[in-house]
C-alpha cells in the first residue's frame, strides 16, 4: 500500500475529474482566439505622445512622475530623496542603479537587498521605509510600470517598504501590455514572477471611501527617464 | 420570404394579456395602424405565445402552445405585437424552441423575421408624425426589460413620444430597471417583485407625471394593479392608447 | 458580537430575503453601492461597440479554453510541475481541505495567511482550519473586518459592503489590541494594516485564489488593489492556490482581454494595482518568493456543469460580480440572503451544480429574467437562459421529455410539485387549443365575477387579476358588425 494517502487521493479524484470531462460532448467550435489582431485593429489615440499618455494615467493612478534625462537623472534622484527622506532605503546590489543610487545616501541609510528574505524580514517590516527598482518596462494605455523581480532586486523590494521610487525609461514604454509582452517574448523563458503594478496600493472596502497603502506601499515615484522613443 | 415593411396588410398577435385583462390597448393598437393607413388582420385562432411555460421551466408545455400559432400567418405580412415581451418571445425564442424540428423550425424563422413591437412598426415603418394641437402632457415611459433588450424599445418608445406635439417625456429615476413582474417570478417571490414594483412607481410618481406609458401589457397589469391596490389614482396605459389619445385630440386622419 | 460564522442555506432565501427587504437600512446602502458600481462600469465603457468587441473576444477566450478543457488542464498540469509547483486535484470540499491540512501539518502551521479566494470560502477553509486549531487568518481588509466579525461576504468582490465604517470602528476596537476607536476610514484602514502585517512576516503558509491558470506556460495570475495577495503568495515560505478546473486558458496573452474585462466591469477600474502573474516558487538565488508551492484545483460541481454543453456557459465566468451589481433582486435582497458562497444572478446558476438542484430551489426563480446580468456579462453568459434551463431541471426528471436530452443535476427534478404541473398541462391544453381558448375567452369575462378577491402571491400587494369586461376578440367583432375601422 501507498505511504501517501494524499498523493492517492490526489490521484483518485484526478482519475474521476479527468474521466467527466474526457467524456462530456464537444462544445460548438470556436475559432483561436487572435488577441494579437484585436490589440492590432485597435485604434491608438494620436492626440497626445505615448509619453504623455503614460504619465497622464500614471498621475491618474497616485503615481507621482518625476521627468529627468539621461543626464540629470541622479541629481532628480536626489531630489526625490530630499523630497521623501526616506531613513532607510532598501536596494539591489548590481544593477545599473545601484552605483549610483548609493552615491547619494549616506551608507548607514542604504540597506542592501543581499540576503534570503528569512533574514531581512523583521527589518523589512518594521525599519525600512522606502525600496528602489529599475523596471523592465510601463504600459501607457493604463500608466503602468512592468517589474521582473530578479535575484538582485526581489519581489519584496517593490512590495513591502511603504515608499516605492521606480525608474523607467521612456523608450520602454509600450502602448499596451500586450504589446509589451509580445516584444518583450515574455513567454520564451517565463520569470518566477512578474508583476504590473498600477499606483500605490489601495482599498475602498469601508464604505467605498478609496484609501492609498493598504498593504503594499502607501506611495508611488516614477522617476521616467527621458531618453527618447516614447514620443 | 423578405419581409415587406411598407405593406399595407398586417397581422395582429395581440397576446392573451391584452385579449382577456386589457383589450383596450389591443383595439387602440388596431386604431393607431388604420389611421396609420393600414388593414389589420386578426387571426381568430390565436391564443397565447407561450411564453409563461417557457420562462417557467415548462418548454415543453410552451412548445405545444407555440406550435399552435405557426399555421396562423400564411401571408407573407408583417406580423405586429403590440407588447415587446411576447414579441421578444416570437422573434428570439420561437426558433430556439423549435431548433430539434426541421420544418417548424423554418415556420419559426420566417415568422421571427417579419414580427415587430407596435411602437417599433409604427415609429420606423409607418413614419408615425403628428401636428401639434393636442393639450400638453407629461408623461413617464416604463419599457419592459425584454422589450428594451430584446426589441429596442427604449429608443423606439422615446422616438414615438417625440412625435406626439405636446407630450413631455419625464425621464424617471432607474428608468432602465425591471418593474418586477417577470412573469411567474411575481407569484413565485411576491415579495420581492412587489418591492420592485413599489420602487417603479414611486421613482414614477417622483416626476409629478400625468400618467405613464409602456408598450408591455404584463407591466402595466403589475404597476396599475399594485396602484390600485395602493388606493393610487395614477394610471399607466398602453403607448398606443395614447397615440390614439393624441391623433384625435389633433384631428388626424 | 460572536465570533461563530454564521450559517447560512440556500434553502431559507425566502425568510432571509423577506428579512432583508424589511431592512431599511441594508437597502439604501446596497442600492447606493450597486448605483455607485453601475456609473463606475459604464463610465469604463463609454463605446458599446468597443465594449461589444472586447466581450466578445473574451467570450472567445473562454469558450476556447472550455471546449479544449481537459487538454489544457494537462498542459498546464505538467507545466507547472515542471516548474517545481505541486498540483493536486481535488473531487469535493472535503478533498481540498484534505490537501491544505496535510500541507500544514508537514511544516507545522498554526497560522496561515490568506488572500481574497472564494474558492476558499466554497470549501469552509477557514472553518474547517480552525477546527484543527489552525488560523486562517483574511487580510483582504474587506474579509478581514468580516472574519473578526464572524460575518460572511455579501459581495464577491466587495464583501463588506453592507457595513459602515461605525460598524468597522466598533470590530476593530474590540477584536483588535490596542485599537483606538476612530470612524475615519484612513484610520481604520492604517490599523487594519498594522495588525495584519504583524501576521504576514509570522505565517508560515501563504493562501491565495486565482484569476486566471494559463497552460501553456505552467503561470498564474492573481488580480488585486491591496497587496496583501502579493504578500500572501511571496512572504511566507509555503503558497497553497486554490481555484476551479474552469479558470484555466491556452496563451498568456488569452489573459489580456479577460483582465481588459475585469477590473472594468467589476468596480470600474480600467485596471488593478497589481497583476501579479506567477511561474513557480522560489528559483536558486532567489531571495524571496515561497519555497514550496501548491495548486489546489477543485472540481466539486464543475464537472457537472461542464458535462451538458446546454449549461456548460456557466462555466465562462470571471467573476466580476457586475451581473450582481446590476441585478434588481440582488440589489434588494443582498448577498447574505443567498445563502451560497456565489450570490446573484451568476450564483443562482452556478449553486445548483454546487451544492444540488433541491437546496438552491428558490435561486433560479429568484429573477424576473430582465436581462440585465446577461447584457452586462463581460464574456456573455447567457444568465436569463441558463435559469430558464435551470427551472426546467428542477421540475422535470430526465425520463420526461428534456430536450436535447440530458444527464441527471443533482436534485433533479426535486422541486417538482404536482399542482404546477397540471397547471401547465392545463395551460397548454387550454393555449394550445383554440377551440377551447376561444370558449373560455367568451367565459371568462362573462364570469369576472367570480374572480378570487385573493391570488396566491399576486395579491399582496396588488388588486386580484381580473378579466375586463369583454375581450378584444369580442370587442374586434362588435366593431366589425358597426362597420368601425
Amino acid at each position: 500500500m501507498s505511504a501517501n494517502p494524499i498523493r492517492d487521493a490526489d490521484a483518485r479524484a484526478r482519475g474521476a475529474i479527468f474521466k467527466r470531462l474526457r467524456a462530456a460532448p464537444a462544445g460548438e467550435p470556436v475559432a483561436v482566439p487572435d488577441v494579437a489582431g484585436y490589440y492590432a485593429a485597435r485604434a491608438v489615440p494620436q492626440d497626445e505622445s505615448r509619453t504623455a499618455r503614460f504619465i497622464r494615467h500614471a498621475q491618474s493612478w497616485r503615481a507621482e512622475v518625476v521627468e529627468t534625462t539621461p543626464a540629470d537623472w541622479p541629481q532628480a534622484l536626489a531630489g526625490v530623496f530630499a523630497d521623501k527622506r526616506p531613513a532607510r532605503l532598501l536596494l539591489g546590489r548590481g544593477t545599473a542603479i545601484a552605483e549610483t543610487v548609493a552615491g547619494l545616501l549616506p551608507a548607514e541609510q542604504l540597506r542592501w537587498y543581499d540576503e534570503p528574505l528569512a533574514g531581512i524580514k523583521k527589518e523589512l517590516f518594521d525599519e525600512v521605509d522606502a525600496g528602489i527598482t529599475t523596471t523592465v518596462g510601463a504600459v501607457a494605455e493604463t500608466g503602468s510600470l512592468l517589474l521582473h523581480p530578479t535575484p538582485a532586486e526581489p519581489r519584496t523590494l517593490s512590495l513591502i517598504p511603504p515608499l516605492h521610487i521606480a525608474v523607467l525609461h521612456e523608450r520602454q514604454i509600450f502602448e499596451t501590455l500586450h504589446e509589451a509582452m509580445s516584444t518583450q517574448r515574455w513567454t520564451d523563458a517565463m520569470p518566477t514572477n512578474v508583476l504590473m503594478i498600477t499606483g500605490p496600493s489601495k482599498t475602498a472596502d469601508i464604505q467605498r471611501v478609496l484609501v492609498y497603502g493598504a498593504h503594499g506601499p502607501k506611495e508611488l515615484v516614477i522617476l521616467l527617464i527621458r531618453d527618447g522613443g516614447g514620443a | 420570404m423578405k419581409p415587406n415593411p411598407a405593406a399595407t396588410q398586417v397581422y395582429l398577435f395581440a397576446t392573451c394579456v391584452i385579449d382577456l385583462f386589457s383589450p383596450q390597448s389591443g383595439l387602440d393598437v388596431v386604431d393607431v395602424l388604420e389611421r396609420l393607413g393600414v388593414t389589420v388582420h386578426f387571426p381568430e385562432s390565436q391564443t397565447c405565445c407561450g411564453q409563461p411555460g417557457y420562462t417557467t421551466g415548462f418548454p415543453e408545455e410552451a412548445r405545444r402552445v407555440a406550435a399552435a400559432q405557426l399555421d396562423l400567418f400564411p401571408e407573407p405580412w408583417p406580423i405586429i405585437v403590440p407588447s415587446g415581451s411576447c414579441g421578444g418571445m416570437l422573434k428570439h425564442h420561437w426558433p430556439k424552441l423549435f431548433a430539434d424540428d426541421a420544418a417548424r423550425r423554418a415556420q419559426a424563422e420566417n415568422i421571427a423575421a417579419r414580427t415587430y413591437e407596435f411602437t417599433d412598426y409604427v415609429v420606423n415603418h409607418l413614419g408615425l408624425e403628428l401636428p401639434s394641437g393636442a393639450a400638453p402632457i407629461k408623461v413617464a415611459l416604463h419599457t419592459s426589460c425584454s422589450a428594451r433588450r430584446e426589441m429596442n424599445a427604449l429608443p423606439n418608445g422615446r422616438a414615438a413620444l417625440a412625435k406626439l406635439p405636446g407630450v413631455e417625456l419625464l425621464v424617471h429615476d432607474h428608468e432602465s430597471e425591471c418593474c418586477g413582474f417577470g412573469g411567474t417570478f411575481s407569484v413565485k417571490h411576491p415579495e420581492i417583485s412587489a418591492a420592485m414594483a413599489a420602487d417603479k412607481l414611486d421613482a414614477i410618481k417622483a416626476t409629478g407625471c400625468d400618467g405613464f406609458v409602456s408598450a408591455d401589457c404584463g407591466c402595466l397589469l403589475n404597476l396599475n394593479l399594485t396602484l390600485e391596490k395602493r388606493q393610487d389614482a395614477l394610471r399607466g396605459r398602453h403607448i398606443a392608447t395614447l397615440i390614439r389619445e393624441r391623433m384625435a385630440q389633433g384631428g388626424t386622419a | 458580537m460572536s465570533a461563530e460564522a454564521v450559517t447560512v442555506r440556500p434553502e431559507d432565501f425566502k425568510l432571509r430575503s423577506h428579512e432583508a427587504l424589511h431592512d431599511a437600512h441594508l437597502r439604501s446602502s446596497f442600492r447606493g453601492a450597486m448605483d455607485f458600481l453601475i456609473e463606475r462600469r459604464a463610465l469604463q465603457f463609454p463605446d458599446l461597440q468597443a465594449f461589444e468587441r472586447l466581450r466578445k473576444m473574451g467570450e472567445q477566450v473562454r469558450q476556447h479554453a472550455l471546449n479544449h478543457l481537459p487538454d489544457l488542464l494537462e498542459t498546464l498540469e505538467a507545466n507547472l510541475t515542471a516548474r517545481g509547483v505541486q498540483v493536486h486535484w481535488a473531487e469535493t470540499p472535503e478533498d481540498a481541505n484534505r490537501i491544505f491540512l496535510d500541507i500544514a501539518q508537514r511544516h507545522e502551521a498554526s497560522l496561515m495567511v490568506k488572500g481574497k479566494s472564494m474558492v476558499s470560502e466554497e470549501i469552509e477553509l477557514n472553518h474547517t482550519m480552525a477546527a484543527q486549531d489552525i488560523e486562517c487568518l483574511e487580510t483582504d481588509m474587506g474579509e478581514y473586518i468580516l472574519q473578526l466579525d464572524g460575518d460572511r461576504p455579501s459581495h464577491i468582490i466587495m464583501p463588506a459592503i453592507h457595513k459602515t465604517k461605525q460598524d468597522v470602528a466598533e470590530i476593530f476596537h474590540e477584536h483588535i489590541n490596542g485599537a483606538p476607536l476612530t470612524d475615519d476610514v484612513n484610520e481604520l484602514i492604517g490599523i487594519g494594516r498594522q495588525a495584519l502585517r504583524e501576521k504576514f512576516g509570522a505565517a508560515k503558509i501563504g493562501v491565495s485564489g486565482v484569476n486566471f491558470m494559463v497552460a501553456e506556460t505552467g503561470t498564474l495570475v492573481l488580480v488585486e488593489n491591496e497587496g496583501n495577495g502579493r504578500l500572501c503568495t511571496t512572504v511566507p515560505d509555503v503558497h497553497i492556490a486554490i481555484t476551479g478546473i474552469e479558470k484555466v486558458v491556452e496563451k498568456l496573452e488569452h489573459v489580456l482581454p479577460l483582465y481588459a474585462l475585469l477590473p472594468k466591469s467589476a468596480t470600474g477600474q480600467a485596471v488593478t494595482t497589481y497583476l501579479n502573474i506567477i511561474s513557480g516558487p522560489r528559483r536558486d538565488g532567489e531571495k524571496d518568493g515561497p519555497q514550496e508551492m501548491h495548486l489546489v484545483l477543485l472540481d466539486n460541481g464543475r464537472t457537472q456543469a461542464y458535462r451538458e454543453t446546454r449549461y456548460r456557459a456557466t462555466l465562462q465566468c470571471i467573476r466580476c460580480g457586475a451581473c450582481m451589481n446590476h441585478c434588481p433582486v440582488y440589489t434588494r435582497v443582498g448577498g447574505l440572503s443567498y445563502g451560497t458562497t456565489y450570490p446573484g444572478p451568476i450564483g443562482s446558476i452556478i449553486s445548483p451544480h454546487l451544492v444540488g438542484l433541491e437546496s438552491t430551489r428558490d435561486l433560479p426563480t429568484a429573477s424576473s429574467l430582465c436581462g440585465a446580468c446577461g447584457e452586462v456579462c463581460p464574456v456573455k453568459i447567457p444568465i436569463p437562459d441558463m435559469l430558464m434551463k435551470l427551472r426546467e431541471a428542477g421540475r422535470h426528471s430526465v425520463t420526461e421529455s428534456m430536450t436535447p436530452p440530458s444527464q441527471a443535476l443533482v436534485g433533479q427534478g426535486t422541486v417538482r410539485r404536482l399542482g404546477e404541473v397540471l397547471a401547465w398541462k392545463g395551460w397548454r391544453l387550454l393555449y394550445s387549443n383554440a377551440a377551447l381558448y376561444r370558449l373560455f375567452a367568451w367565459l371568462a369575462p362573462r364570469l369576472r365575477w367570480l374572480t378570487p378577491p385573493v391570488q396566491a402571491g399576486w395579491t399582496q400587494s396588488r388588486a386580484p387579476l381580473k378579466p375586463a369586461p369583454q375581450s378584444l376578440r369580442a370587442m374586434l367583432a362588435q366593431r366589425r358588425r358597426d362597420g368601425g375601422g
